[in-house]
């Protein structure tokens, strides 16, 4: 046939900041997501340091005055959980999600674009109060009054520059919700039923309509403080009729549900890792979706229970919904447990961050359990207990979930292998110094010690904020190790093939890394383990997908 | 094409497979995002109103007197004078059928049709938000008068920030109309703006009977 010969669609990237700042390309905006959010963590980590120095002997040693303390601890969480936790998780999601249901992108990919852009902006709306005279310095709760413009609370432009970057932050959240789900109804490949979609895809799902029902609740409590402080408005002040426990309840409406938006989809990562190196199907699929579901709509009637002291919520009730929201946690511990029940497993850096996942994860949830029970949290309520609960959670589940990922996934991005003794230096190095670091804080709770101190006078709290120091400086140190790997793996790594680890999902049916269509073919879906199915003949794509190097080229117009 | 006899997949889905799954039936992509995100915005409103109910049930009065001054109770009294704003809700009302009766319009092919009504809805749009500047000038208390005058300006304001959208919307539907870019079957944009439109209606009808009738 005698046609033009159109240019043919661009097959590899291009080099250049231009090409990553212009890019529609759900992984490059993935990997923009997660080095971005790579930023914020170490960012958030020296705040960190800068809280553990502090506390390391009595005495205010490194800050001058409290004031600087209050902003660490405030910005510390307000970046790790808004700028790190919750944007990383959405950037596997972004990478994965796609490759994983056999979709060339996202639905919206410019849509996409807007969402990532928003967040290095919000990030430095935040850290701009560092030179306008004080960041936001009222918790990353922000709880009224004490957020409120007024002597001895929050004046000046830090917590006005706070509120208006988390609702930057939040509005990219909702646009990347909306992004993940319609792409998830819409763009499966066909045979990809929902019941087949890897688990990633199912907490990725859940956890965008959480974030799509609570994020705006928290944009409106955010914007009511901000006409509070900037015009006036009496929302919160209760000398002129407002309500200061109405922040805490919508405040908690969105970040109860919240930290299920930051821990499910890291559920979802070692929910891929632990089958893959336990060479065997995860247990319960079923369950653990329907557990998935149950905790997204029991993570809506919670929420009064961070506020259990107030004496405003309707105790009997929001005790027994706490607890019961740890009986699909259960569930998914029994699955990822028998999951690797007499599986071979294969001690690579991926699964033992899963692993320090699971365990780690465990103690977050049975210490959180603990403190559901009212008397038992009217006692720890505001002590370092809930200091070690919130890091057992949030540090040892989601973080060590995060790099399980990174492990996994790195030579799907890349093309390279990381090295795995540098791996597993790092992961037994962050291993003993999250330990050292949280553990010591469940003490310290229970002999009393209030959080949010800048010094402390009780000799029996010296050792144990001493060891928390130590090892909050051993994480740090960890990250050399990581850092090093990434440096020399991409450059120097042994080369990954399409499926270097024998995985089971979609993703590893393309090149590494896939092309920015994503698919020149797809195998055959019948399971929820496309990949497995292939390699055990019993689908008939064999010989294309899995002949690693040979991508078939890309059909030429005319032929 | 060269049939290959590995390739499984079938033809239509090509080599960027997954690409046409869109093509599959049912709803499309740009209007299910859009009633995704309308249901982040009936939450964003849902917040809002909460903090309004929340205040209004703590006070000993609604709307509040205030004690020794006579112009400021009645200027909260707005179940006294509802007339302005049930006018306003009445033309909010009228704009969301001009904009169904659009997409009827470009359903059917009808671009004259479609062109006119959508004009027209984007008049009723710009109007109401010249009779809300209107409404504001008028009232007679401010934003930072009390609980009342915070609650009614931030949901009345927010609302008609989203009136505000919808028109922006509107008008680029016009523009888009009068270039000839919409079809009977190409027309995603108008149903999806004709569905944040309704919302946003749906929101004033709550609005106006919450602060004028309730």
């Amino acid at each position: 046939m005698a046609t033009t010969t159109l240019p043919r669609a661009a097959t590899g990237y291009r080099s250049g900041l231009y090409e990553w700042v212009t890019t529609t390309d759900h992984k490059r905006i993935g990997i923009l997501y997660i080095v971005n959010s790579f930023i914020f963590f170490f960012l958030g980590g020296l705040l960190a340091l800068g809280i553990r120095t502090e506390l390391a002997r009595p005495g205010l040693q490194l800050v001058g005055d409290a004031a600087l303390y209050n902003q660490l601890f405030t910005m510390h969480g307000s970046v790790m959980i808004f700028l790190f936790i919750i944007p990383i998780l959405a950037g596997f999601g972004n990478y994965v999600v796609p490759l994983q249901i056999g979709a060339p992108d996202m639905a919206f990919p410019r849509i996409n674009a807007l969402s990532f852009w928003m967040l290095p902006l919000g990030g430095i709306l935040l850290f701009l109060g560092f030179v306008t005279g004080g960041a936001a310095q009222a918790g990353w709760t922000s709880y009224t009054p004490l957020s409120e413009d007024m002597p001895l609370a929050s004046p000046g432009a830090g917590q006005d520059l706070w509120l208006m970057g988390l609702v930057l932050i939040g509005t990219s959240s909702i646009l990347g919700a909306v992004n993940f789900l319609v792409t998830i109804f819409k763009m499966r490949a066909p045979g990809m039923t929902l019941f087949r979609m890897p688990i990633l895809v199912w907490t990725v799902m859940v956890t965008s309509i959480l974030v799509l029902m609570a994020t705006p609740v928290f944009t409106s409590a955010l914007i009511m403080l901000f006409i509070d402080r900037n015009l006036g408005g009496h929302f919160f002040n209760p000398e002129n009729g407002g309500n200061a426990i109405l922040w805490q309840n919508v405040f908690w409406f969105y970040s109860h549900p919240a930290v299920y938006v930051m821990v499910l989809p890291a559920m979802g990562i070692i929910s891929e890792v632990l089958p893959v190196f336990s060479r065997k199907p995860l247990f319960g699929y079923k369950a653990f979706v329907f557990a998935t579901a149950a905790i997204g709509a029991l993570g809506f009637s919670v929420w009064a229970h961070h506020m259990f002291t107030t004496g405003a919520v309707y105790l009997p009730f929001f005790s027994f919904m706490t607890f019961l929201i740890a009986v699909p946690t259960g569930v998914k511990m029994f699955n990822w447990i028998f999951t690797m029940w007499r599986g071979k497993l294969s001690f690579s850096t991926p699964l033992l961050f899963a692993l320090g996942f699971l365990t780690m994860f465990l103690i977050g949830g049975i210490n959180g359990a603990f403190s559901a029970a009212v008397p038992v949290d009217f006692a720890l309520h505001d002590t370092y207990w809930v200091v070690a609960h919130l890091h057992y959670v949030l540090f040892g589940g989601s973080v060590f979930g995060v790099f399980a990922g990174v492990y996994y996934w790195f030579p799907k991005m890349t093309g390279r292998m990381l090295n795995e003794s540098l791996g597993k230096v790092h992961f037994v190095m962050m291993f003993i110094g999250f330990n050292l670091t949280f553990f010591p804080m469940h003490q310290l709770g229970l002999a009393g010690m209030p959080r949010r101190i800048a010094d402390y006078a009780n000799p029996a709290w010296n050792d144990l904020n001493l060891a928390a120091t130590v090892g909050g400086f051993l994480i740090a140190a960890s990250m050399i190790p990581f850092l090093w790997n990434v440096f020399i793996s991409r450059r120097n790594g042994p080369i990954a093939d399409w499926d270097p680890w024998q995985a089971n999902t979609l993703e590893w049916a393309t090149s590494s890394p896939p092309p920015p269509y994503n698919f020149d073919r797809l195998p055959e879906i019948r399971s929820e383990r496309p990949l497995f199915d292939l390699r055990h003949g019993r689908t008939a794509t064999h010989a294309v997908a899995i002949d690693a190097g040979s991508a078939p080229p890309a059909p030429a117009a005319g032929n | 094409m060269t049939s290959n006899a590995n390739a499984l997949i079938p033809e239509e889905h090509g080599a960027v497979a997954g690409l046409s799954h869109d093509a599959r039936g049912g709803i499309s992509n740009p209007i299910l995002g859009m009633l995704l995100f309308i249901c982040s915005e009936v939450m964003f409103f849902s917040g809002l109103f909460a903090a309004y109910f929340t205040v209004r049930a703590a006070a000993p009065v609604w709307p509040p007197i205030v004690p020794g001054d006579r112009a400021l109770t009645e200027a909260y009294n707005l179940h006294a004078e509802p007339w302005f704003a049930a006018g306003l809700t009445l033309i909010l009302i009228v704009s969301s059928f001009t904009c169904q009766f659009a997409v009827w319009s470009i359903r059917r092919g009808d671009r004259t049709g479609f062109v006119r009504n959508i004009a027209v809805t984007l008049v009723l749009g710009i109007v109401f938000l010249i009779g809300q500047v209107y409404d504001y000038a008028t009232l007679g208390f401010g934003i930072a008068d009390g609980t009342f005058g915070t609650t009614f300006y931030t949901l009345t304001g927010f609302h008609g920030a989203h009136v505000f959208g919808g028109a922006i919307m509107l008008s680029v539907l016009l523009y888009r109309g009068l270039a000839g870019q919409f079809t009977s079957r190409h027309h995603d944009a108008v149903e999806a703006t004709s569905l944040y439109w309704h919302f946003v209606d749906v929101v004033w009808i709550a609005l106006f009977s919450t602060l004028y009738v309730l």
